[in-house]
């Protein structure tokens, strides 16, 4: 997945976990808390309290019913034993001490890990590069904007069909048949063990660059001209240009872009879950699609104390993450 | 054509095999539902003012026009026979790794399709309703085969899941093109595993297409690796279900097996990410030479992947070692725990006439075969029989005419598995079983320095939590 993580796919997480909203935006939402005026309901209702609970009324229930109530159902059946028909057992810590010893955690993270570098290796330059080159041609650029962001149009699951069908192993597959005119190949694709990763990033970062690619195309138009103008009174080529004005005035995006880049990366699940089921050989068993074979992966699987407990722990690290990760960078991105 | 030899060996393997190992092989409910009578409760028969909507699973996905229009026409014939029931179809596959997902997300349509080894679970866990009631209105009631009835039966003796067709060995299927380009004799198919050896690399080399294949997604790998296991004389639970016993000769002999068609011969293609549906694809489409799945497959591959008939070949897969065996398995019906009664008394009704009635029930059985071949679709694929032997072997007189199906080009199998011994699938945490097993499967396929000692001995340590967790 490309730094358009900022934007993940919404089919990239099973229903039930609440990680993304953990350390997404929705906790900052509701009414602005009233300051400075003795606290009764007559003065609350007088200054206009109620309209206000109104009018956020609706952004509260939708946050409470679809990401708030299942993040707090996550966490209590993260110690419970249930098949959501019979009534649900206490169990303390066993589901996170079953999940902790599970001989595949290991290669999940490491699977998950190796992904997410990956991603930023090929995903994350890609639409940063393109969108520096979009923004200083000087024709046909709504035509590029139109290119780069169609991926994003195709529906994940018939993007991710489509290339299975150009990853076909055999000597006729679309790739190999490519690849055949350079006499390379043919590979086996997702049916082998080391390149099954690195083919997903590729189709992630290709159906996610042009979320990312626009992002930065708006904040490229907010830097003035007068630096670029500067710049080049001051003799500066084109790289120069890039790398002493474009990228500093982009660094506010680029740290933003850059952690939501980690957590979505960390929650893949698309890809291996369409692409290979986790194969070959577990490699490329990722920890959202070791929660999802817990919770539906077996036919009787339905064991949702561990996959909430997987939930709770992943959502518990990408939350600390995102706070260390705003600490150390806010006062760099206020340089 | 069927011969009585064969229809007298259905019988017998329906009646002997299946009996003797089903039996044997209960579930971790124990084996107390025998001990248990069914409830005499009579169920609510359907007001025939009465509307009721009922979702029904329909055909594979992407299944042919002609399929759809035969069942389209089974519809409109069971709703002039009840003209108060809508019938809704809805297009299905049960997977391992989506059935769940379907049953909490309540997508699943009100009567569907679940194998076997799954029966008991659901019903411990209260997720299909009990039928008993339902089942005692139909006529043949009391005629089904009892070892295959028992996979539906709850702790109180109560029938949930009622047998309805699909009831398998697993064979050995072969593209009969391929085995004459590559200079073999489609007549005589292999029946040893050296030979199959031996043929693959044959097909391999003179064609280019895959001369063996093998599934290895979504819980097959496990499932057909079992089944090799089988057929070598091993088992991978042990006889009480309490203990996996994975690295046990049979698997990493049927392992090495595996090994060595992929990385000595390379003959097994460069496709390993095969499932039940994508390989039957790849098979009807000439890509695959030879490959394993259960005996009925042959009706998917015409109603869903267009095969042409003259290419298909159906032999015993090889037993070899003592205690060898075939496995076996089906499929059953069962009704949602969230049914209406009004839902139940029309599922009880559409069970009848869509999956059974024609077992029993001459007319049933000539319109039903009327209507498939209308369409073309396959009529006599070699099946198990779900109710007595005579039952069965009266119902093969009775669509005699109408078989279109190749018999002949199965009479490989048709003719010795009433030798066979049947074995059925791993009794506890079965779908957990497999899934240890696929990423074994998938590690023989694609990594060349696959120890095979070491990934059973892993494989056997995660069977083994799933088995604790589930007893």
């Amino acid at each position: 997945m490309s730094a358009a993580s900022a934007l993940p796919r919404s089919s990239d997480r099973p229903a039930d976990d609440g990680p993304a909203e953990v350390a997404g935006p929705a906790g900052r939402s509701g009414p602005p808390p009233e300051r400075r005026v003795r606290r009764n309901p007559v003065t609350w209702v007088r200054r206009g309290g109620l309209s206000t609970l109104v009018f956020a009324l609706p952004v509260l229930v939708v946050f409470g019913v679809f990401s708030w109530w299942p993040i707090v159902r996550s966490v209590v059946m993260s110690f419970q034993k249930t098949n959501l028909v019979a009534p649900a057992t206490w169990v303390g810590w066993d589901n996170f001490q079953y999940v902790l010893t599970d001989p595949d955690l290991p290669t999940a993270i490491r699977n998950t890990l190796y992904f997410a570098l990956l991603a930023l290796v090929i995903g994350f330059p890609i639409p940063l590069v393109a969108a520096v080159l979009m923004s200083s041609v000087k024709r046909l650029k709504g035509l590029y904007s139109v290119l780069a962001y169609l991926p994003v149009v195709v529906p994940p699951v018939v993007a991710v069909l489509l290339w299975k069908f150009f990853y076909d192993g055999s000597a006729d597959g679309v790739f190999n048949t490519i690849l055949g005119w350079v006499n390379l190949g043919p590979y086996a694709w997702l049916s082998s063990p080391t390149l099954a990763m690195p083919s997903l990033v590729v189709e992630a970062t290709w159906a996610a660059a042009g979320g990312t690619v626009i992002i930065y195309l708006a904040a490229l138009i907010g830097v003035p001209g007068e630096l670029y103008d500067a710049a080049e009174v001051d003799g500066a080529g084109i790289w120069q240009k890039v790398w002493h004005v474009t990228m500093p005035q982009l660094r506010g995006v680029l740290f933003i872009t850059f952690i939501l880049q980690i957590i979505g990366t960390v929650q893949v699940f698309l890809e291996p879950y369409l692409f290979t089921g986790g194969g070959p050989a577990n490699a490329t068993l990722t920890i959202l699609l070791m929660i999802y074979n817990y919770a539906f992966g077996r036919s009787l699987g339905g064991d949702y104390g561990a996959a909430t407990a997987l939930s709770v722990m992943l959502a518990a690290f990408l939350a600390i993450l995102s706070l260390v990760y705003f600490k150390l960078t806010s006062s760099w991105s206020k340089s | 054509m069927k011969s009585p030899r064969i229809t007298l060996a259905f019988t017998l393997v329906g009646a002997l095999a299946l009996g003797g190992t089903l039996a044997a092989c209960s579930s971790d409910s124990g084996s107390t539902d025998g001990d248990k009578s069914p409830s005499a409760t009579a169920a609510p028969t359907l007001d025939p003012n009465t509307k009721v909507t009922l979702n029904v699973v329909g055909l594979l996905p992407g299944s042919t026009k002609e399929a759809q229009q035969a069942l389209a026409d089974e519809v409109t014939e069971f709703q002039t026979e009840n003209p108060n029931i809508t019938v809704k179809t809805q297009d299905y596959e049960w997977k391992a790794t989506t059935f769940a997902a379907d049953l909490a997300g309540g997508t699943l349509p009100t009567v569907f399709e679940i194998p076997f080894t799954d029966a008991k679970t659901l019903i411990a866990n209260q997720q299909i309703v009990d039928m008993q009631g339902y089942l005692n209105q139909l006529p043949y009631a009391a005629d089904f085969n009892k070892n295959l009835l028992q996979y539906g039966t709850g702790q109180d003796g109560d029938v949930y899941a009622i047998p309805a067709k699909s009831i398998y060995a697993v064979g050995l299927h072969y593209n009969r093109d391929l085995f004459t380009q590559a200079g073999l004799d489609p007549d005589k198919p292999p029946t040893s595993w050296d030979e199959i050896r031996t043929d693959a690399k044959a097909i391999a080399d003179k064609t280019g297409q895959a001369g063996f294949a093998q599934m290895s997604q979504s819980g097959t790998g496990g499932w057909q690796l079992t089944v090799d296991t089988y057929a070598r004389g091993g088992r991978v639970e042990s006889e009480d279900g309490k203990t996996a016993t994975l690295t046990n000769d049979g698997t990493k002999a049927a392992l090495q097996f595996l090994k060595d068609l992929r990385w000595t011969d390379n003959s097994m293609g460069q496709n390993f990410n095969y499932d039940w549906g994508t390989i039957n694809q790849a098979f009807a489409a000439g890509k695959i030479g030879m490959y394993t799945s259960g005996q009925d497959v042959y009706t998917s591959l015409v109603q869903t992947n267009n095969i042409d008939p003259k290419m298909y070949g159906l032999t015993m897969i090889p037993l070899e070692g003592d205690d060898s065996g075939v496995l076996g398995g089906g499929t059953m019906a069962a009704v949602s725990s969230k049914a209406t009664d009004d839902e139940k008394a029309a599922a009880i009704k559409w069970i009848d006439f869509h999956y059974l009635r024609k077992y029993t029930n001459e007319q049933a059985a000539v319109k039903n075969a009327q209507t498939q071949v209308a369409s073309k679709q396959p009529v006599g694929t070699p099946e198990l029989p779900i109710f007595t032997q005579a039952q069965y072997e009266k119902y093969q007189t009775w669509i005699k005419p109408y078989v279109n199906v190749p018999l002949d080009q199965m009479t490989s199998f048709t003719s010795k598995i009433f030798d066979a011994k049947l074995v059925n699938e791993p009794a506890v945490a079965t779908q957990d079983v497999y899934a240890a097993l696929d990423p074994v499967v998938q590690a023989v396929l694609t990594k060349k320095d696959a120890d095979i000692d070491k990934l059973l001995t892993d494989a056997t340590t995660k069977a083994q939590r799933a088995i604790d967790s589930a007893s």
